[in-house]
């Protein structure tokens, strides 16, 4: 018997040549995207349309879909949750697969995702949000206090871990929110109209008896800049103007000077300059007595909250002027004070995203650290992986904002799956199942039974949807 | 709008049927006195690649809606309501000033826009009229400044 030997081969330019027989057999991509709300779905969007053969499977902490587009977007705001149409069309693809109610970092370490997938995309958004740091700030024995407007308007808009806020609009008729974004503007908005147009949204049964029986008269809402450094849009502040027997008032001879000021930049600025327009037609410089008030204070920053016999808390702001040119303007305090007698106080100053176990995270931006989507960690890039939305960029855009973002990061992604390293399928199934992912998850029709349920509950009341804020009651409605 | 391939199939076929519908009425109504045919108006989209796609809708079609059954890569993610800035199209000038001004609402949206210009109008709120017959419609290129180390770009 003559045995056949495949014998290494020198070569004069470079040591061993090696024989090596190795067939790449062809299979399907995989990515994961953990947090389903905008910025997972529009990655996994982009994904489907500008490739045939990369599956998807989403991981979302909540038994619900969605994120901010269900929790976040005002209830008077249903245009704006149309986004769900193409949601649903890209949770409805043969190629992707929506695994609620499971936690990543939690049941589901981010290691095995990556071990697993071709690429793992890190959506999952901003969950808590930035403190001012004064004095006063958790209030006295845990009543009173600063509350986030995150925490509020996730109460009002049903999310389960913020139903236990104690909102008391009783005792008090006068409201100070800290912040010029349009999550504060959100917040003004809800407090001051009128609960019988309210009735009529997906806002929570609990949330309209609470405002139905508010005694909430006037909402301050204060910035430490001015007018050309606000944060929020004009169409916010329009639907201000447009609430009924409403006094928007605002410094009108600051609004005034400032745009003299800065005229000529401001003729460049499109959208600032309509609003400036806004406020100079419709604010005015004091209320009548007896009406409702919006006011819009400029130049304060917060310094302390105390508790106060009548109000029954006392905001103290130090009153600044500003430095500098109109695009970079910095607050400076002048020494001065004035103080505000509250009831509620709600700080909306912006969000702030939280580390995930196992991915690098940069503690003063508060975002994972990337190049356009690309994760890196100290600099270097960490194959594989990739962030998009909020936790990519910073808490800051609409939609439309982290639709583009999404698409970009998405790219990348696609750009990159070339080289990418992951299991088979099989593979992956197997280990969603090791670690129960498969029997605790709530799948896409299972939420769509408790969509159905929230809408054929909404009805009775008149409601686009009435939503179930219990995740417990979630979990029973569909299993 | 998610146009995957299912999807586009369902969509011509949907088409197909509404324009054998119409082509029947068109037919009877060769034999009454008055036709009350909406006239077909064609114009081309121009893709931020330079791809070029030509539609034909009916008057009173919006631009966003027009796009979407042609397949044209124009995002709508509120679906016509005016309530986002994705459906973003530059117009002629000739076109852009014959129409009526936008609205506040439309404003406030295009406040938002990338890449605005001086003829720019959100395409679910421009209606065909047979006046824009061979009108060209360019899509913005979404180049708008994403920072990559996450810093905040000055106001919108």
């Amino acid at each position: 018997m003559k045995a056949f030997l495949l014998l290494p081969q020198r070569t004069a330019s470079s040591g061993i040549r090696r024989f090596s027989v190795s067939v790449q057999a062809y299979r399907d991509k995989n990515i994961a995207i953990v947090g389903g709300g905008a910025a997972g779905f529009y990655t996994a969007a982009r994904l489907l349309a500008k490739t045939q053969d990369v599956n998807i499977d989403i991981f979302e902490q909540l038994p619900t879909p969605y994120g901010l587009v269900r929790f976040g977007v005002a209830p008077d705001h249903p245009e704006v949750k149309n986004c769900t149409t193409k949601f649903d069309q890209v949770s409805g693809s043969p190629r992707v697969r929506y695994f609620g109610n499971i936690q990543v970092g939690r049941q589901l370490a981010l290691e095995k995702l990556r071990s697993a997938y071709d690429g793992v995309v890190l959506s999952y958004g901003a969950s808590e949000d930035r403190k001012l740091g004064i004095p006063g700030e958790d209030g006295v024995d845990g009543k009173w206090g600063v509350v986030p407007a995150r925490q509020f308007v996730a109460w009002y808009n049903g999310l389960p871990e913020a139903q236990g806020l104690d909102v008391d609009l009783k005792s008090f008729d006068r409201v100070v929110i800290v912040g010029h974004g349009n999550v504060a503007l959100d917040c003004a908005r809800i407090l001051l109209t009128e609960p019988s147009e309210l009735a009529s949204t997906d806002i929570t049964a609990h949330a309209l008896e609470t405002l139905r029986g508010s005694n909430v008269r006037h909402v301050e809402m204060v910035g430490r800049r001015g007018p050309l450094q606000v944060a929020f849009t004009t169409k916010e502040l329009r639907e201000m103007t447009k609430i009924p027997a409403l006094d928007f008032i605002c410094d009108r001879d600051l609004v005034a000077s400032e745009c003299a000021k800065w005229a000529e930049w401001l003729d460049a600025s499109r959208s600032l300059k309509r609003m400036m327009d806004l406020l100079t037609k419709h604010a005015v410089s004091a209320g009548h007595s007896g009406r409702k008030s919006f006011t819009l204070s400029f130049l304060k920053s917060p310094v302390e909250v105390v508790p106060d016999q009548a109000a029954p808390q006392r905001i103290r702001f130090q009153i600044n002027r500003l430095e500098g040119p109109v695009d970079a303007a910095r607050a400076v305090g002048t020494g001065e004070f004035v103080d505000v007698p509250c009831g509620l106080i709600l700080r909306s100053i912006g969000y702030a995203s939280t580390p995930l176990d196992g991915a690098p995270f940069d503690g003063r931006r508060k975002i994972i650290p990337n190049i356009a989507g690309r994760a890196t960690d100290n600099g270097e890039l960490v194959p594989g992986l990739y962030a998009a939305g909020w936790v990519k960029r910073g808490p800051v855009g609409v939609i439309a904002t982290t639709m583009q973002d999404a698409y970009r990061t998405a790219d990348a992604v696609i750009m990159d799956l070339v080289h990418s390293q992951g299991q088979p399928r099989e593979a992956i199934d197997q280990m969603l199942s090791e670690s129960g992912v498969l029997s605790s998850c709530v799948t896409n029709a299972q939420w769509k039974r408790l969509e159905a349920f929230e809408a054929e509950a909404g009805q009775l009341t008149g409601k686009p949807r009435e939503k179930v804020t219990n995740i417990e009651q979630m979990l029973n409605i569909v299993k | 709008m998610y146009r995957g391939p299912v999807a586009t199939y369902q969509r011509k076929a949907q088409q197909q049927q509404q324009q054998q519908r119409l082509w029947s009425v068109q037919q009877a109504s060769r034999f009454t006195t008055s036709a009350l045919i909406s006239k077909d108006v064609t114009v081309t989209f121009i893709e931020p690649d330079g791809n070029e796609i030509q539609a034909t809708g009916e008057e009173g079609t919006n631009l966003m809606e027009l796009a979407h059954e042609n397949d044209v890569d124009l995002e709508g993610a509120c679906e016509g309501a005016c309530a986002c800035s994705t459906c973003h199209v530059i117009l002629d000038d000739n076109v852009f000033d014959s129409l009526p001004e936008p609205t506040d609402e439309e404003n406030d949206m295009l406040d938002l826009a990338f890449g605005l210009t001086d003829t720019s109008r959100l395409g679910c709120q421009v209606l065909l009229t047979s006046d824009m017959e061979g009108m060209r419609i360019k899509l913005p290129s979404a180049t708008r400044n994403f920072y990559v180390d996450g810093a905040k770009p000055s106001h919108h």
